[in-house]
């Protein structure tokens, strides 16, 4: 997984709540079995008319949002399903952080162990960046190390994150061999406790 | 010692590791395994040179893609190529397999419970969110992304931050022909989408004392649609009973040990929650959704409500675009909102109590002629017990098409689609948008309720059909 540490990019609003994973990746795209290649269905139903015909109204497709890294959405974000193909769809499509209210839990955990940063900002704060991100070209600077979310105007938040899962996501590290360095550990506990 | 919800008793005997500022890490007892999220984690297994830590306690079926009629002749190529590669990745790993020819086979969150793998105190997990089914039984269960799949699968455990407790109590009597399907939809409706996320749900109280562990588990199966981290039930003589004689279930002797053991789980008298809820039962009525989440519900004897009826632009916003998608107008009484499709299935809603509940409105009248209505049991086993009763017989008089098992029209990944435009009335868990089929318009109801709108051709209160004479 690509480290994320401070990441700098175009920010586009989806000024949508509870937006569920179903929306994200349509069931019909679940049946690759590689992780790659999910981003040309990202949103689909929402992106497209019909295939090829993209929607001109939907938010994504707009000029000034079309070559967005930052994504600003409303709150419960990534709700329903568990796909993981969520989060892939989102990174192949270019997104690299999320910046939310809230997000459904079992997302939010797919996000970091795939190098999407998912940041949790008060609703005031994601209001104001939604409306600073419509109708213009509008750049934030996510800054892992600070917590901090700014951008060239004098905006400035901070967000709270798991110190663990930040570890992770600054180093990119592979969580499986983060694991296996408590094999000891895990074959203990399977000793005192069989199944 | 301080009294204890079975959540913390539960998390307390799991945990591995617990080091300071972490999440801690949790052994699994149980992982379940299904074909659509599961090729991605093997083969990064195979990528990084690593094999399945506990084979013994992992189990794999396919459910998703699974077809219905005609069911070994699967005519997408990329669904049978999914198929094909959770056999080849079980056979490669060692894992148990319950494949179309298994008379076992079942939608996972069936056939768990249904098999006796499913025990009390267990921590369950599966790469699917209604995961939460099996807490039913007083377990952990909770759904997992593909990454946390693969990660399972390599060390048999997972590194979770401790999620907060919610008591759900639900007390007081439910009026006759008021489902376990309509208390969890009315739970939603009036807490929201939101309500759960971060915390592990209780539901505690005399409502769910008095139900079968199918009620409990279409309960429990819900918790995700409130984005609770998992839902469980405290078990009982009621849970003990069930499993009792099961396939993978203790035998003998040792059940009873396992029964004096799991009884010790429940929660304590006095045990202190972070949040509590309570729901009086007397206030729900059946349930029909008239929106794109389980949230916008309203009781069948109520209209479609305006968007102005809501306190907040986002929601207002969120109501009009439901209510355009769903192709419905403000303040029309949601029983003169005619349907063209019925389905009873689901992981919700699929097993054999559920099935006899519909069958029983059905029979001795015709599905209206307007409707095509379906039936998919939740399991194979589910649809040869069905069979023996003669349930099969009774949905096909009526005019019900009688499948084999799987997940069918819930998701749409397989052949039974819901065309654009076209209105369901659904037994299952989610009416977003598209869930069914690209533009299919999902009303999520119980099993009865979905029964009388097939006979009726329109949401129905099943209490009045129920006072009615049965013509024929």
């Amino acid at each position: 997984m690509e480290p994320i540490t401070v990441y700098t990019g175009k920010a586009a609003p989806l000024d949508r709540v509870n937006v569920d994973t179903d929306q994200i990746i349509p069931k019909q795209f679940l049946k690759r079995i590689e992780r790659t290649g999910f981003g040309e269905f990202l949103f689909y139903d929402w992106r497209y008319k019909a295939p090829g015909k993209l929607n001109e109204e939907f938010e994504l497709n707009q000029p000034e949002n079309r070559d967005a890294t930052i994504l600003i959405a409303g709150e419960n974000f990534g709700c329903g399903s568990s796909r993981e193909h969520a989060p892939w769809a989102l990174l192949d499509y270019g997104f690299r952080v999320i910046i939310a209210p809230s997000f459904a839990d079992i997302f939010y955990n797919n996000c970091m162990k795939n190098g999407i940063l998912p940041v949790r900002l008060a609703s005031q704060e994601v209001k104001q960046l939604m409306e600073k991100a419509a109708d213009a070209d509008y750049e934030l600077t996510v800054n892992l190390h600070e917590q901090t979310v700014k951008d060239l105007q004098g905006f400035s938040a901070s967000f709270d994150i798991d110190p663990h899962w930040k570890e992770m996501l600054l180093n990119g590290w592979d969580e499986i061999a983060v694991t296996l360095r408590y094999e000891e550990e895990i074959a203990a506990y399977e000793n005192q406790n069989p199944r | 010692m301080a009294p204890k919800t079975i959540f913390e008793k539960i998390w307390e005997k799991h945990v591995v590791v617990e080091e300071e500022n972490k999440p801690a890490l949790i052994y699994i007892d149980l992982h379940l395994v299904h074909e659509v999220t599961s090729p991605q984690a093997f083969e990064g297994l195979r990528l990084n040179n690593r094999k399945v830590r506990r084979p013994d306690l992992t189990f794999a079926t396919m459910d998703h893609n699974v077809p219905t009629v005609d069911r070994f002749n699967i005519q997408d190529l990329i669904s049978k190529k999914q198929i094909d590669t959770l056999k080849k990745n079980c056979e490669e790993f060692g894992i148990p397999l319950f494949d179309l020819e298994s008379p076992e086979q079942g939608i996972v969150h069936v056939i768990g419970p249904e098999l006796g793998l499913t025990q009390p105190g267990k921590t369950i997990v599966c790469g699917d969110s209604h995961t939460s089914t099996h807490g039913a039984f007083g377990t952990l269960a909770f759904g997992i992304g593909t990454s946390e799949v693969e990660h399972v699968l390599a060390t048999q455990t997972l590194w979770q931050a401790k999620p907060k407790t919610l008591n759900v109590e639900i007390n007081g009597k439910l009026s006759p022909y008021v489902t376990a399907k309509d208390v969890i939809l009315y739970i939603i409706r009036e807490h929201g989408v939101g309500f759960g996320t971060g915390y592990v749900v209780e539901y505690t109280g005399d409502v769910i004392r008095s139900m079968s562990m199918e009620e409990r588990m279409t309960i429990c199966n819900m918790s995700i649609e409130g984005g609770a981290k998992a839902g469980l039930i405290s078990p009982d003589e009621v849970t003990f009973e069930y499993l009792k004689g099961r396939k993978f279930a203790p035998k003998g002797d040792d059940f009873d040990k396992a029964v004096e053991e799991w009884k010790k789980l429940a929660t304590d008298e006095g045990a202190v929650y972070d949040k509590t809820i309570k729901i009086d039962a007397s206030k729900i009525e059946p349930q029909v959704t008239w929106g794109t989440n389980p949230s916008m519900g309203i009781s069948v004897n109520d209209a479609v409500p305006h968007p102005d009826d809501f306190e907040t632009e986002t929601e207002r916003r969120a109501a009009r675009r439901a209510l355009e998608y769903m192709g419905l107008e403000p303040g029309t009484p949601i029983q003169d909102v005619e349907i063209q499709h019925v389905f009873i299935g689901s992981c919700t809603n699929s097993r054999l109590s559920d099935l006899r509940s519909a069958a029983e409105i059905v029979k001795g009248r015709k599905v209206a002629k307007s409707v095509k209505a379906v039936v998919v049991p939740g399991s194979q086993q589910v649809k040869a017990q069905a069979e023996k009763e003669g349930l099969d017989k009774v949905f096909k008089e009526a005019g019900f098409e009688w499948r084999d098992s799987g997940c069918s029209a819930c998701l749409g990944m397989n052949p039974d689609i819901i065309p654009e435009g076209e209105r369901c009335a659904s037994t299952s868990n989610r009416n977003f948008e598209g869930r069914q089929g690209k533009g299919a318009r999902t009303h999520l109801v119980s099993p009865a309720m979905a029964a009388a709108a097939a006979v009726t051709g329109k949401f129905t209160d099943i209490r009045k059909l129920k006072n009615e004479e049965v013509v024929s």
